[in-house]
């Protein structure tokens, strides 16, 4: 390296007689530009090696919280094995750590909140994607649903703790169950507003997708415009609205802040969805700074862990059906 | 024939129907959100003066004080999160953006699709064994770490779709003139995409304004005011938390308050990034 | 008497395992204007791009053989080395969309961290615009970005860009592929005069484009070089039947 720009400058002198006398006179700039080139090159190694260590540091991040999560929840595995995930009693006094309550209750809230989002999601994706893809109010509409998402959860608790909760209380006293008012229930509604705007924006874009051609056969066999989305956009679209679901479904299970100021915090199994209760994240987020030993501590990152894993696995299949679809 | 036609009719009725339903339902989405404002802002606009901004919470029983100590302590919190997270954040997306192939990107993005999937109180889990614990105690700066690890998904997102789309002669105008690498990619790639990347960092910067539940036992909050990065130190969001799940109500004002300027925070911030990308984007 | 500047030895370019350009053996003389033409896919470009070594920043590319660049071979020399001395043009316009046309001009200084004052720099910029034929067009607007410029008039501030670097030899893909036909021949009259200072390698498949305008032309085909001979000499009695076949368009 060193040896060529040595011969560059050597060489320049030489012809400088005829090329610099027919050119500008440039020497001091060409000059300046030779010696500045020289740092650039070892930058342009340095910057170079920098991008694949950041790169490398972000798959070490990674493996590091899932390596933490394994290690520190290795003391809980140990002493309570596979029946940790079955076992119905979560007592921190006589060490008896079961974490079915809790996983019950996540696939309650969590699924109840689906359920309940779902229609209103699909309805954004279609009326977005299908009726009314342009126009100032449809921008609007699409604006404030991608807005819900950026309400934090802390506000969505406290709102469904004072506004809420005594609405599903004076409900529960009329169809008279135990008027509690927090529980499973509301927190499913709760997490039904917050997951909305993901199955609806990606639903959205989806729709988006599918080729008019296909529609365009449809409505000249003079199908309706219900019968188009039923059975060209529905199928066409159908992995990635499953999709969209999936990363809704992925949000409300580590859902956190919003469900442990509803749920009313009980370790017991839930016996209607309309009793208190506790999710994954919520136990966590309630008695993490209160564990006061190891093993307690330990059956506490056990369900972060399980969390951890369910969700990886969730958004992963969500991403692949994405990924299949847009290549298609 | 005649009850062809009335089959049309009815399937044509169906269509109608399903259509006003659809609009029905996509509009009553956002009541939700427009009952939240709403009550957020009646509750919460109220008790916000020069005092609430400026003062410290006042102890139990004792009606007043403010909120001083939360909100400087999340702009501190914020502010260390994007220190990390920004140039981390950018730098991962250029890799992943000029080595679409390479293995080690495959790998580095899909850490970067799983990080963005995991639960926040996942993350305040892990920070809290890297940091509180060696440190011997809660810290400001492990409640940034957190912070900082869920700003680093968006960012790179972002910033590798941002640059990806960029045409391949901008590169080799820059090569062509005897640039480096590095300076192409920080004098000609960034500066094209900025609009992208700075939305992708207002964004994360929007997302983790309101997270709680990563600071739970990594910041875990302080009722003083604090500047000790090492030390306990309060945000909105935990004070939101605490106070609103007290039994007292001069706290529950407090929180209203804090809620108030939390959501303004956030919203404008979104909304901004919003209207800002359209006018900063380079055009091509 | 004139002496070669560009000289390939035994050059050959590969994408992966595709053998894209066989054997090239090549004497460029200075102050010339060298037209290399051929069919779409004949590695002409490729080759083109060897010369200043942008061809290996397509991933799986690779080269060998030499080119010489006077008494060095490029391929030995780091590629900003060569790239400072030999500047390029594109099929298509790309001034930077961030800059402004002053900017874009003394890029090569500006992106490279090279402080120059700012008379300097003002002289460079009207020198490199008015080799261009550009500075009576813009040298009131030159605050303005260099995309709201048209078509013919970016590819020309392109050129002011690779001139301003003072290279010895200009590179040109296709130059005037995506140019109207008043802008194609503004360029085109550029090249008469830029040949003063400079070397001209153009790459082009039009052929009349190639009698117009350069001294020397090269045929590539399949990747080999088929004739290299002066201009005239080649389109009035071409010595292969592959060049004859090409130049009377007997396949396309």
């Amino acid at each position: 390296m060193k040896s060529s720009v040595d011969t560059n400058l050597a060489t320049r002198p030489s012809e400088s007689g005829r090329v610099v006398s027919l050119k500008t006179p440039d020497t001091v700039s060409s000059t300046k530009r030779i010696k500045r080139s020289f740092r650039q090159i070892r930058a342009e190694n340095v910057f170079r090696r920098t991008l694949i260590i950041v790169a490398l540091a972000m798959v070490a991040l990674v493996l590091g919280i899932m390596l933490t999560l394994i290690f520190q929840s290795t003391l809980s595995i140990k002493s309570s094995g596979l029946g940790y995930l079955w076992g119905k009693t979560w007592d921190p006094v006589r060490d008896i750590f079961g974490a079915y309550p809790f996983i019950l209750g996540t696939l309650l809230t969590s699924f109840l909140a689906l359920a309940i989002s779902i229609p209103f999601s699909f309805a954004v994706a279609v009326f977005l994607g299908e009726y009314y893809p342009q126009g100032w109010f449809p921008n609007l509409l699409k604006n404030t649903v991608e807005l819900i998402a950026a309400v934090p959860s802390v506000i969505y608790g406290f709102w469904g703790l004072a506004v809420l909760v005594p609405i599903v209380r004076s409900f529960e006293t009329k169809i008279g169950v135990e008027p509690v008012g927090l529980g499973i229930f509301t927190s499913a509604i709760i997490l039904a507003i917050m997951v909305i705007p993901y199955a609806a924006s990606l639903g959205r874009s989806m729709i988006h997708m599918v080729p008019s051609n296909l529609k365009e056969a449809a409505y000249s066999l003079g199908a309706t415009r219900w019968e188009v989305i039923r059975s060209v956009i529905f199928p066409y679209t159908k992995s990635g609205l499953f999709a969209g679901v999936l990363l809704s479904l992925g949000r409300a299970l580590g859902e956190t802040m919003a469900v442990t100021m509803v749920i009313g915090n009980t370790s017991l199994i839930p016996k209607s969805i309309f009793a208190p209760g506790n999710t994954m994240a919520s136990v966590i987020a309630n008695e993490f700074t209160e564990a006061d030993h190891p093993v307690y501590l330990s059956a506490l990152i056990e369900l972060g862990l399980v969390l951890f894993l369910v969700t990886v696995v969730i958004n992963m299949v969500g991403k692949r059906l994405v990924g299949k679809f847009t290549n298609e | 024939m005649i009850s062809m036609k009335n089959n049309v009719k009815y399937r044509i009725g169906k269509s109608t129907g399903f259509q006003a339903l659809t609009i029905l339902l996509a509009c009553s989405c956002v009541v939700p959100l427009i009952f939240i404002l709403i009550y957020i802002l009646q509750a919460g606009l109220t008790k916000i003066n020069w005092h609430f901004l400026t003062n410290l919470p006042k102890p139990v029983g004792e009606s007043g004080g403010g909120i001083a100590n939360a909100l400087l302590g999340s702009i501190i919190i914020i502010l260390v999160a994007s220190v990390i997270a920004i140039p981390f954040g950018i730098l991962c997306g250029i890799y992943l953006s000029e080595n679409r192939k390479s293995r080690l990107a495959y790998w580095s993005r899909l850490c970067v699709d799983i990080l963005q999937g995991v639960p926040s109180i996942v993350i305040g889990i892990v920070a809290y064994f890297w940091l509180v614990k060696p440190l011997g105690g809660f810290s400001a700066i492990s409640g940034s770490v957190a912070l900082a690890i869920m700003m680093l998904p968006i960012i790179i997102r972002s910033t590798e779709e941002t640059l990806k789309l960029l045409p391949d002669s901008l590169r080799e105008a820059g090569f062509a003139l005897g640039l480096p690498f590095h300076r192409v990619v920080l004098k000609v790639i960034v500066p094209c995409g900025i609009s992208g990347i700075l939305s992708g960092v207002m964004l994360s910067v929007a997302r983790i304004a309101g997270e709680t539940a990563p600071l739970l036992f990594t910041a875990f909050g302080n009722p003083y005011m604090s500047f000790n990065l090492l030390k306990p130190m309060q945000s909105l969001p935990l004070l939101i938390f605490n106070y609103a799940t007290s039994p007292y109500n001069d706290w529950h004002d407090l929180a209203w308050g804090a809620s108030c300027i939390l959501l303004i925070w956030v919203l404008a911030l979104n909304i901004f990034t919003k209207l800002m990308t359209r006018k900063w984007k380079v055009q091509l | 008497m004139e002496s070669t500047i560009v000289k390939s030895v035994d050059y050959n370019a590969y994408f992966g395992d595709n053998h894209v350009v066989k054997n090239v053996n090549i004497d460029i003389p200075r102050n010339n204007v060298i037209a290399v033409m051929g069919p779409s896919g004949c590695g002409k470009t490729t080759f083109l791009r060897g010369i200043n070594r942008m061809h290996e920043l397509i991933p799986g590319a690779t080269a060998k053989g030499k080119i010489m660049l006077n008494a060095e071979d490029v391929m030995e020399m780091h590629p900003i080395f060569v790239r400072l001395k030999i500047g390029m043009v594109f099929q298509r316009p790309n001034p930077f969309p961030n800059l402004s046309i002053y900017d874009n001009v003394i890029a090569g200084y500006k992106l490279n961290g090279i402080k120059l004052p700012k008379a300097e720099k003002d002289r460079i910029v009207e020198h490199s615009l008015t080799r261009v034929a550009l500075w009576k067009e813009v040298k009131d607007s030159l605050t303005k970005k260099g995309s709201f410029l048209s078509g013919g008039q970016q590819q020309r501030l392109c050129i002011a860009r690779a001139v301003a670097m003072e290279p010895e030899v200009l590179l040109f893909d296709e130059p005037t592929s995506a140019l109207d036909p008043i802008s194609t021949s503004t360029v085109e009259e550029l090249f008469h005069e830029l040949k003063k200072n400079y070397t001209l390698i153009i790459v082009t498949h039009n052929m009349q484009q190639a009698a117009r305008v350069s001294d020397k032309t090269a045929f590539f085909y399949m990747g080999e070089l088929v004739e290299y001979d002066e201009t005239k000499q080649m389109f009035t009695n071409p010595k292969d039947t592959r060049t004859q076949n090409y130049i009377t368009g007997r396949f396309s």
